[in-house]
């Protein structure tokens, strides 16, 4: 069922939810990026497999192109991250009184991770590969 | 205001989504660890880089690793792993497609809307997992 909103869109941002709302908010940007664009990567290498049309190979050298890799591996953990956090609420609700906490929790382990791995990518870049 | 109505256990389809969406939330983490554990024993780290290694690990298709070192990529296909590709294939574009379904119902308040969503997401859902065993056993 849909919500019946009476909130203009800078009214909402203007709301301090605070860090548990920056990762909801996050969590279905990263959703929607994932299911958009790999959607339309798969697309696009069904038809470079296909027929190697010319759009379909701009739409994928865009997709491997470093600095969108930068986002879809943010996405993916964020968004892996973020829904184990709320799995872990949803099974035991008792948590729930610390979801602020889970939140930092969650950064913590995000930073480092995403870190790591961008440094790596970025390495090969300056390294010329 | 309304408020959203919380899904009552049982046999209805926000209810049953929403826990398909934690179970296939689960299961990406353990295909994804499967995925990679067994690329890295069949020698991904000599033969692979990082961005490689996780094409293999979210989509186990020999297609998908072409521009790697691996010798013959031949022997890296098989019966289990076109299972692996299809059970991810299926946990994950169920996940999100139904992922947007829910975004695209918490802006439309129409009722008619809601049916010609449901009907476009069932439709494309049928069409992504039959695009997807094509590809799969094609390849």
């Amino acid at each position: 069922m849909a919500l019946d909103r009476k909130v203009g869109f800078f009214e909402a941002l203007r709301y301090k939810g605070g860090g548990p709302m920056l990762a909801w908010a996050l969590h279905r940007i990263s959703g929607l990026g994932m299911i958009i664009f790999i959607s339309l990567h798969v697309v696009s290498s069904f038809f470079t497999q296909q027929m190697g049309s010319d759009w379909a190979i701009s739409i994928n050298i865009v997709y491997e192109s470093v600095y969108f890799q930068l986002f879809i591996v943010f996405a993916v953990l964020f968004h892996g991250l973020n829904g184990m956090r709320i799995i872990i609420l949803d099974l035991w609700p008792k948590m729930l009184r610390y979801q602020r906490e889970m939140t930092w929790l969650q950064w913590l382990i995000f930073i480092p991770m995403y870190s790591l791995t961008i440094f790596i990518m970025l390495q090969r870049v300056f390294a010329g590969g | 205001m309304q408020t959203r109505k919380v899904p009552h256990p049982g046999w209805n389809l926000e209810y049953m989504m929403w826990m398909f969406t934690r179970l296939s939330g689960l299961s990406f983490f353990f295909l994804a660890f499967i995925g990679m554990a067994a690329a890295l024993v069949m020698g991904a780290r000599n033969q692979m880089d990082l961005g490689t290694l996780m094409r293999w690990t979210f989509f186990p298709n020999p297609n998908h690793v072409l521009d790697s070192n691996i010798p013959n990529v031949d022997i890296w296909a098989n019966g289990f792993w076109q299972i692996m590709q299809m059970l991810l294939i299926f946990f994950g574009g169920t996940h999100g497609l139904n992922g947007l379904r829910v975004v695209i119902e918490d802006y439309t308040s129409r009722p008619a809307w809601q049916i010609i969503t449901r009907l476009i997401f069932f439709v494309l859902w049928i069409f992504m997992i039959l695009a997807a065993v094509y590809v799969i056993l094609a390849s």
